[in-house]
């Protein structure tokens, strides 16, 4: 168990190194200069020069990355060059509310998506199954932007009664506690509601797709010729043993989740790092978009890492399987 | 699965049907439209016009009119040529270059397999959407970028797909016969192991045909994709965001166009993959 996860570690750092890697070179690639933003249209070619001495962009590219990949180990992730404020000052006020996003629609969405699949296959074949079929499908196509906007119309400007912007009222400094935390919940809602909804399509599509192969084995035939209740062979021989793919997907979708957010923060003018990744990318902040980078590739290696781990733990073959290899 | 037989089954029956009208429409835009999707009338008279309306000139909106007082259905229809076909050249693409890198990683052995592979593993793990975001403001936002961007970034469940099916097929006995008969890898690849590894293949593109034309409306709507005025479905929903306010109509009809499609395009995939699966014994 431990060998595998040091091997694991092993690859995790190469692909981050590579991601950094390449998102240094198509940054640099990239037309666009982020002096000329910072100066605006009346700089002359003496003052773009001494800036970019300045930021060190006229060294050769391998130099500038060589010295980006020290300075982040050693925990400088540098200065905005759009904003002047500390990346990791930018980072660590973001990260927060793309991650509280993220974890709670990816909780949400598989109990979800958990409950709709056992459904269907409790009652596959019936109309309901197809019902629930149709359901997910459309709410696997349906674009997070889209529905976002959707929920908008509906909520904020038809019924008027949830707010759609931002992550916090005009007012919420002044309200007493109690009052703090019904406004964050009721700013979170609409876009948690979005990634939520689009999350359990796919999840409720994979669950019963998985628990209506495992539904098909022998074992759950012997289950049945044993006269085992039918809720008892549901929960206990098909969902157990779908589980190990399910946990699976899991960690698999987080990258996914976390483009998601990109759109919905973008609609929802949600403080996290999608919206400072956008504008960053927009802005040639070159700084700023190599430290979200980083960390997201961070994240999707860890997610992945997690599900194997999950994985492993759910299932006692998997261990086994590994640790003799 | 025989074509007969896919059309008996009410999913593929529904998402083919889809399909087929939306791709009608699509070439057929200027018989069913006005056939002008930028013109911008009398743009006080016109604009806002809910669906189901006569504007002051006589002109019937079935979808209602956008903020420049344009048509709504023909900017969707003209949007349908766009979308359908980017999203359907960023698939052919992807899928081009998956069955190459999946072919040549299943077939060959040692070192160059293990690289092929390795490359599949690390652009697996990149961020799509950072990259996407990254290659599409590097050049000026065209149609062209859009299809390149999603082709290069969309390959690698293909190429683990065809990777696996390739191994299988390698070790089978009509496969060991043509080597042989001496038949050269380039042939044995494509006369004999390929034909047989399609299946997957066809069932994950089509399963990418409705995600590219998600990812393009994204691109689109976050402004990096097809530039107004031309008229895509993401910078429908895009422009339509402004406004959702007093004109909820400009944003929902191209979403609902584009979930559709999509929807179209899932349950072909769905009812294709569950064929192969049946006829595989599995």
């Amino acid at each position: 168990m431990f060998g595998i996860l040091i091997r694991r570690g092993i690859a995790g750092c190469l692909v981050v190194l590579g991601v950094t890697t390449l998102t240094f070179l198509l940054l640099r690639l990239a037309p666009g200069d982020p002096a000329l933003r910072l100066l605006g249209p009346t700089a002359t070619p003496a003052q773009v020069a001494a800036l970019h001495h300045a930021m060190g962009f006229d060294d050769p590219v391998p130099t500038q990355y060589a010295r980006w990949l020290g300075s982040m180990a050693r925990g400088d992730w540098g200065e905005s060059i759009a904003t002047g404020r500390s990346v990791r000052g930018m980072l660590a006020d973001a990260w927060p509310a793309t991650f509280g996003l993220v974890a709670v629609s990816l909780v949400l969405s598989y109990g979800l998506g958990l409950l709709v699949g056992s459904v269907q296959t409790a009652r596959a074949g019936s109309r309901v199954d197809t019902i629930l079929s149709v359901f997910s499908v459309t709410l696997f196509a349906v674009p997070g932007y889209w529905l976002a906007l959707m929920l908008v119309a509906v909520f904020t400007y038809e019924a008027r009664l949830l707010p759609a912007f931002g992550a916090a009222g005009l007012d919420a400094d002044l309200l007493p506690r109690l009052g703090r935390v019904v406004d964050a919940v009721r700013h979170a809602l609409l876009p948690i509601v979005t990634l939520t909804l689009i999350g359990a399509g796919g999840a409720a599509r994979f669950v019963r797709g998985t628990m209506s192969d495992v539904a098909r084995l022998p074992f759950v035939t012997t289950a049945r010729a044993k006269g085992l209740r039918e809720s008892r062979i549901l929960r206990h021989h098909i969902l157990r043993n779908a589980l190990i793919p399910i946990l699976t997907l899991l960690g698999l979708s987080l990258p996914t989740l976390f483009s998601g957010a990109v759109f919905v923060e973008a609609v929802f003018a949600w403080p996290g790092v999608g919206r400072v990744l956008v504008e960053a990318v927009q802005a040639r902040d070159y700084p700023v978009v190599m430290a979200a980078t980083t960390v997201s590739a961070v994240l999707v290696v860890l997610g992945n890492v997690l599900a194997d781990v999950i994985a492993s733990a759910a299932d006692p073959r998997i261990r086994q399987r590994v640790e003799h290899v | 699965m025989s074509g007969r037989s896919l059309l008996r089954n009410r999913r593929a029956a529904f998402g083919v049907t889809v399909l087929l009208l939306a791709i009608a429409f699509a070439i057929a835009a200027p018989f069913v439209t006005n056939g002008r999707p930028a013109e911008q009338g009398d743009i006080v008279a016109t604009r806002f016009l809910p669906p189901l309306s006569t504007d002051p000139g006589g002109a019937f909106h079935l979808l209602g009119t956008d903020r420049f007082g344009r048509d709504l259905w023909t900017r969707l229809v003209y949007g349908a040529r766009i979308s359908l076909s980017v999203s359907g050249l960023a698939v052919l693409l992807s899928t081009l270059i998956g069955v190459a890198v999946g072919a040549a990683a299943g077939y060959a052995t040692g070192p160059l397999s293990l690289a092929l592979l390795a490359v599949t593993d690390f652009a697996l793990a990149v961020p799509r959407v950072v990259l996407l975001l990254l290659l599409a403001s590097m050049w000026r936002p065209s149609a062209a970028l859009v299809i390149i961007v999603l082709g290069v970034t969309g390959w690698m469940t293909i190429a683990r797909l065809v990777h696996g099916e390739v191994r299988g097929l390698v070790a089978r006995s009509f496969v060991e016969g043509a080597v042989a008969f001496g038949a050269r890898p380039v042939r044995i690849l494509w006369r004999h192991i390929l034909p047989n590894a399609l299946t997957p293949v066809i069932v994950a593109a089509t399963l990418g045909v409705g995600n590219a034309i998600t990812l393009e409306a994204g691109l689109s709507f976050l402004g990096v994709g097809v530039q107004p005025p031309a008229p895509s479905w993401g910078n429908m929903i895009a422009s339509g965001r402004d406004t959702l306010v007093n004109a909820w109509w400009v944003a929902t009809m191209p979403g609902i166009a584009l979930i559709l499609v999509v929807v179209a395009c899932t349950m072909i995939g769905d009812v294709l993959g569950e064929g192969g699966r049946v006829r595989r014994g599995r």
